[in-house]
């Protein structure tokens, strides 16, 4: 039986109600806490943390618990709240050869100055279950080095560019403020800072499967991972009033630095290039993500014909955000009343002027 | 009366350098009436494409004076609607209405209300897609070139492509207009039936893109000219019964299924200009069967 549907508001309370109880789940089991998930699902964390915007694990947490685990919809909450916050300044250029490393890998030389650090990954383990998670497993003790790592670990790509064979990437005169895509609205052609913001903030999956199209023949380059380091590095800020700089914590932080070959073209000789990736907690997937389709990206800068849709800056720059993307589908669930009447009107007028029977 | 709004947020939810910042785009979008002006759209706490454009200008122009009214297809009571102004409601406290005589600020999805608007009242729309040229042209680089041109041949020979395929201009929403005689405007996904109503408008009419980052606007009393044909002049959608509920005809009708066999029943979308109809005595057809299936009467 069909109820023509009336009375927003009751349905509106009553949908948050069971929403409530839907996420709270069978109350026989224990609550989740928001601790938990900031300590056991750190690389979640992490994700939300990027596609949010905003680096803060507890709030990560707490919007992970609140969407019943939806990324799009945790990062959404963390968007939103991001918004109310007011911005004091912006930090000094964080330098990542001073990361307290725990994790350092380059793909393009077997030994390199500090050394390679495996640090804790997924990359040699057998994706087999390990049930003895289902009960409260017991966790092995980690071996501790015999010496410390060292305080500055070289960055493989400063390796490379002292023997002038890849791209240089030095900043411009004067060392400009790189544009903020959350202060301007990107305009096109999009300048390579507010390209990598949108990146990191880019949804995950969506750079994943950009980054695969590249490699496989829709932007035919097949890179090298120069190197990936993920580590805690210093935020700095230097208030005016002030005149020094001080130390306000750490954040942990994930970079990857591709290396792609380049046979030279009018403007530049041959040379190595490189595609950059950086972003919050430990997230390798979409570092490397990032810096494949960075390097994509810089099409004009190498006289390259844009032609497949990752070296596209608007393709990629306007669809890669999955909290706008995920907004505007869902807005299908919206009723188009109006819409939908204004076309059943002409397609039956349509009809109507056609004699009403098809022949 | 003094407001009240939520002393956990800021007034109106924005901040006040973006609200100034919104403020610009709105007075330079009011200075070139029609024309796109870029903005740092924000995110909101509801999802891009659900109306943050609308949203972040009335957040920008509100006041604790102003009344604020809220429609979605033109109905007041759609969940939408009611989740916007209670949103709006604790982040200002400002008086809530249903009646567009009483508001100064509509804010509105799909609709310009049946009422004609006066003097002194702002529309604020939410718009999903402000580029009318986008469907011919992916690329926003290429679309802000031909409005710099006034290069809208393209949008003529696709009006007149769908005349040649089906005898129509088959646009039902979003139908392209000129306005003040200079910028193509989308004038958001409102019916065509509407389009007409944009047109010398005594109210000041603010349109927002959140997702696409665009303001836009068409000041009090500015020409609005709907693209058309001298051959194939623009026209509307009509409705060959009255509201079933007040017995207009002139106002837009949302079509109803009243039950499983599929019979349905006509109703203005706009549910305040229906209401106040029924208020002065006007009755449609069907208005007492409306009132025994719950369409029609007690308010929830």
């Amino acid at each position: 039986m069909y109820l023509a549907v009336k009375g927003g508001e009751a349905a509106i309370d009553a949908t948050h109600k069971l929403l409530s109880e839907t996420r709270r789940g069978n109350v026989d089991v224990p609550e989740l806490d928001c601790v938990q998930l900031r300590e056991q699902m750190s690389l979640l964390i992490a994700r939300v943390m990027n596609e949010g915007a905003l680096y803060d694990p507890d709030l990560a947490a707490l919007a992970l618990k609140q969407a019943q685990g939806d990324v799009i919809e945790a990062a959404f909450l963390l968007r939103a709240y991001r918004t109310t916050l007011s911005r004091f300044g912006s930090s000094l250029p964080l330098d990542t050869a001073k990361m307290h490393i725990r994790r350092r890998v380059s793909a393009t030389f077997k030994d390199l100055p500090g050394g390679q650090v495996l640090g804790s990954t997924y990359d040699y383990t057998h994706r087999l279950f390990d049930f003895s998670l289902t009960a409260s497993g017991d966790r092995a003790e980690a071996t501790v080095a015999p010496a410390p790592l060292s305080e500055t670990m070289p960055r493989v790509l400063d390796i490379l560019g002292a023997e002038d064979l890849i791209e240089s990437e030095t900043p411009e005169d004067g060392d400009p403020a790189p544009e903020d895509i959350t202060r301007d609205p990107i305009s096109f052609p999009a300048e390579r800072a507010a390209r990598l913001q949108s990146l990191t903030r880019g949804d995950e999956g969506f750079l994943l499967g950009l980054a695969y199209s590249v490699q496989r023949g829709y932007g035919h380059n097949h890179p090298f991972a120069g190197e990936i380091r993920v580590g805690d590095a210093a935020v700095c800020f230097a208030p005016e009033e002030l005149g020094f700089e001080i130390e306000l914590g750490d954040i942990t932080l994930t970079e990857c630095q591709m290396i792609n070959q380049f046979t030279g073209s009018k403007n530049a000789p041959p040379q190595f290039t490189r595609g950059y990736g950086l972003v919050f907690g430990h997230n390798e997937r979409k570092a490397m993500s990032m810096a494949v389709v960075d390097r994509a990206l810089k099409t004009d800068k190498f006289g390259e014909t844009p032609a497949y849709p990752a070296q596209q800056q608007e393709f990629v720059l306007y669809h890669s955000d999955a909290v706008e993307a995920a907004g505007f589908l869902e807005h299908l669930k919206l009723p188009h009343y109006v819409d939908f009447q204004g076309e059943l009107e002409l397609v039956r007028r349509m009809r109507a002027e056609q004699g009403g029977e098809p022949e | 009366m003094k407001s009240r709004h939520d002393p956990d947020y800021n007034y109106a939810y924005l901040d006040e350098a973006t609200k100034r910042m919104i403020r610009r785009a709105l007075l330079k979008a009011i200075a070139v009436p029609g024309y796109q002006v870029p903005f740092a759209s924000r995110e909101m706490p509801l999802a891009r494409g659900w109306g943050t454009g609308g949203i972040q200008i009335t957040a920008a122009i509100i006041g604790p004076e102003d009344t604020l009214k809220v429609i979605d297809q033109g109905a007041d009571d759609t969940t939408n609607a009611i989740s916007i102004r209670r949103f709006f409601a604790r982040v200002t406290g400002v008086a809530e209405t249903e009646d567009t005589r009483a508001a100064s600020i509509i804010q509105t999805r799909h609709r310009i209300p049946e009422e004609p608007l006066q003097e002194g009242q702002i529309l604020v729309y939410q718009v999903p897609l402000p580029e009318p040229l986008r469907k011919l042209v992916p690329s926003e680089q290429e679309t802000r070139k031909m409005h710099a041109w006034a290069e809208y041949g393209p949008i003529y020979v696709r009006l007149y492509e769908d005349i040649a395929h089906s005898g129509h201009v088959t646009s039902t929403y979003s139908h392209p207009v000129i306005v003040n005689d200079r910028f193509l405007t989308c004038p958001t996904p409102i019916p065509k039936f509407d389009n007409p109503k944009m047109d010398m408008s005594p109210a000041l009419q603010l349109f927002g893109a959140g997702r696409e980052k665009r303001i836009y606007a068409i000041p009090p009393y500015t020409k609005v000219k709907s693209l058309d044909f001298e051959d194939h002049p623009f026209e509307v959608q009509r409705w060959d019964q009255p509201c079933a509920l007040c017995g207009s005809d002139t106002s837009y009708l949302d079509e109803v299924i009243i039950n499983d066999a599929g019979e349905r029943m006509f109703v203005c979308s706009d549910s305040h200009y229906c209401e106040s109809r029924r208020a002065q005595g006007h009755t449609g057809p069907q208005l007492e069967k409306a009132k025994a299936i719950h369409l029609a009467g007690a308010q929830t």
